[in-house]
């Protein structure tokens, strides 16, 4: 362990946050060979890497594994978009109205769902996700506008912004004074927040409060006789990643603001898990790789259709081409959660540890330990095994 | 009572405690002195980890009350029960696998300092250099300091043992309980042990001591209580003891 402080954190989180804010900050450069350099799913890389991070706070640490994270990311969508319907098109409100309504939306869910752990824990947090993906559906729908989703609309009060800005033709859009949140701004506007969250996150993995997160995951006995009380712990953990995940439900809603029912389904529940096993439970960076490499090949793999296929396997006798293609199309398109099933399936038996594991093995067999270099590379790297 | 009631710090009184129709502990009464080693020995099944239980809180008694310094520790939490000044070495090593040697030691000393529960997640663990020195110290004191940064988990049983006692006197307990401190240990560990425990004793720690080893026993106790069947058949000075022939026939089965 380093203790060398320098404005009292470790050289050793100084180096990965320097280098993992160039990393962000220059996405729209280095993911153009890979062909996703598009504000949009640069966006959704920023907005699902807060979402992981979060979750891993309270997994990573804890051990608690949450089945209902997807709950507080549809309460800060929907909190987003009311506070831009009611007052202001300005998006720090409308975020900071998201991160406090699902942080107490997180404080009522884990105060219940704390009382238990291990698989009861998980089971009480998807019935929790389930019930309000429900409400949102049907009964709130005068607050959720049910199966349309809730929408801007022209008439929408807007107290503070009809103060300033007189009526405008068509539906506004979410902005700073002007600078619109769509687009390569929308992308940095979220970028930054990935960076302060990654901030706080690695602030509390070196605090005594992390350790004693980590010790409940270790051994809970212990930290009873120890004479720590547990509860209030794992509730702030769990506060703390219900505020994450309402953080990014809002960015989605600055980015294109509309709030649907189905972002609180469990299989949006469940992807959060993907990404944090895939990536490396516990770890700081893990979380972030997995939720990339998801959306990446999400991306990639479901706007391949039959055509493409054929043209890239078009120099295989006719017979053949046609049966490849056959195979191969069953894992694209529409398909493609079958490529990610398959994906997770060899991580989790080879590298139990997450991409971060692999990342880990790699450069110990390059360098013989000390592995500790580049940490931008590591996705590039680890990307090979996966495919 | 006896004169030494003033004296006493933890009062086991009347307790009972039955699982279904099973009796495993019966009429426990149970001064123990302020700054003694009060040692608790007994055949398998006797009832010495059950007492040891009801006493820190992870079994309620059928009947009875278990008093601490004033307190009425009977009904507490376990966690409150260690912030009024009771740790506990178990049986088997409760510790932090998961954790780097240091860190299990550092983790006690922020328990009694901060309570059982403080909001410092946005201070760092590298910044609290009065706790790690202290650790540090006290991993010297049992052997562990070239340990220090591995995971808890890799040590060697007898390691895990010492490095649990480490946490439990990071925390300057009051009272010490110690579930078979040596038991599984080499000849060499148990005496390296009973070294570490007499120089606990110097600092004027109280100690329950629930052992099976008759050479731990009576190289550390000042009073031994001897339960059998869930009874305490005879206490004394570990001479009244040894030469209590209740106590042979129960316990020693004549063959010391």
């Amino acid at each position: 362990m380093n203790f060398q402080g320098i404005f009292s954190m470790s050289r050793k989180d100084v180096t990965t946050l320097v280098i993992f804010s160039i990393v962000v900050l220059a996405m729209p450069i280095w993911l153009q060979p890979f062909g996703a350099a598009y504000p949009d799913l640069m966006q959704r890389f920023a907005i699902f890497g807060i979402l992981a991070i979060g979750f891993n706070i309270l997994f990573g640490l804890t051990g608690y594994l949450s089945f209902g994270h997807a709950a507080f990311l549809g309460v800060g969508s929907y909190t987003a978009v009311w506070t831009f319907k009611l007052f202001s098109m300005n998006p720090i409100p409308a975020l900071f109205f998201a991160v406090i309504l699902s942080g107490l939306f997180a404080l009522v869910i884990g105060y219940v769902s704390l009382r238990r752990s291990g698989i009861y824990f998980s089971i009480l947090t998807l019935a929790f996700a389930q019930m309000s993906y429900n409400l949102a559906y049907s009964v709130l729908t005068p607050i959720t506008m049910g199966e349309t989703g809730l929408q801007l609309e022209a008439s929408d009060p807007r107290i503070i912004d009809s103060m300033f800005v007189g009526e405008e033709a068509g539906l506004p859009v979410s902005n700073i004074f002007g600078l619109e949140m769509t687009g390569i701004p929308g992308f940095y506007f979220c970028a930054i927040f990935l960076l302060i969250g990654f901030f706080i996150t690695q602030r509390i993995f070196a605090s005594p409060f992390g350790m004693m997160l980590r010790g409940i995951k270790s051994n809970q006995t212990r930290m009873n006789y120890t004479g720590f009380n547990t509860r209030p712990y794992t509730l702030t953990a769990f506060v703390i990643s219900g505020m994450y995940a309402g953080l990014a439900g809002g960015l989605m809603a600055v980015t294109d603001p509309l709030a649907g029912a189905e972002r609180m389904q469990w299989t949006a529940s469940g992807e959060i898990v993907l990404m944090t096993i895939l990536g490396g439970v516990g770890t700081l960076l893990g979380p972030i790789i997995g939720a990339w490499l998801i959306k990446y090949f999400e991306n990639i793999f479901s706007s391949f259709n039959e055509n493409v296929l054929h043209n890239l396997f078009g120099f295989l006798p006719d017979g053949l081409e046609g049966f490849v293609v056959e195979i191969t199309s069953m894992f694209v398109g529409e398909g493609w959660h079958l490529t990610l099933g398959l994906v997770f399936v060899l991580v989790v038996t080879f590298l139990p540890g997450g991409m971060m594991e692999g990342y880990r093995r790699i450069t110990t067999l390059f360098t013989g330990g000390g592995g500790d270099g580049d940490k931008a590379k590591s996705e590039d790297t680890q990307t090979q095994p996966a495919e | 009572m006896t004169i030494a009631s003033e004296n006493v710090v933890l009062n086991v009184a009347d307790v009972h405690k039955t699982f279904g129709g099973l009796h495993a502990l019966s009429d426990i009464d149970l001064q123990i002195e302020e700054g003694k080693t009060h040692a608790i020995i007994g055949p398998n099944g006797a009832g010495k980890s059950t007492l040891l239980n009801v006493v820190v809180g992870r079994l309620a008694p059928t009947r009875g009350a278990v008093v601490f310094d004033g307190q009425v520790l009977t009904g507490k939490q376990p966690h409150e029960i260690n912030q009024i000044g009771v740790a506990r070495v178990f049986q088997t090593p409760e510790i932090f696998p998961d954790l780097p040697v240091l860190q299990n030691v550092m983790a006690p000393a922020f328990a009694k300092r901060d309570g059982s529960f403080t909001l410092n997640f946005l201070s760092s663990l590298a910044d609290e250099k009065e706790i790690r020195e202290e650790a540090e110290h006290m991993l010297e004191d049992v052997g562990l300091i070239h340990q220090k940064d591995m995971n808890a988990g890799s040590l060697s049983r007898g390691d895990k043992r010492r490095m649990e006692l480490a946490m439990c006197l990071m925390q300057h307990p009051k009272l010490l309980l110690l579930d078979e401190p040596t038991a599984g240990m080499s000849r060499h560990d148990t005496n390296t042990t009973i070294e570490l425990l007499r120089k606990i004793k110097e600092r004027g720690m109280t100690k329950v001591i629930i052992e099976h080893d008759m050479h731990v026993v009576f190289s550390l106790a000042d009073k031994i209580s001897v339960l059998a069947g869930g009874r305490i058949i005879a206490e004394g000075t570990p001479d009244e003891v040894r030469n209590n022939p209740k106590v042979q026939e129960a316990y020693l089965g004549g063959a010391h």
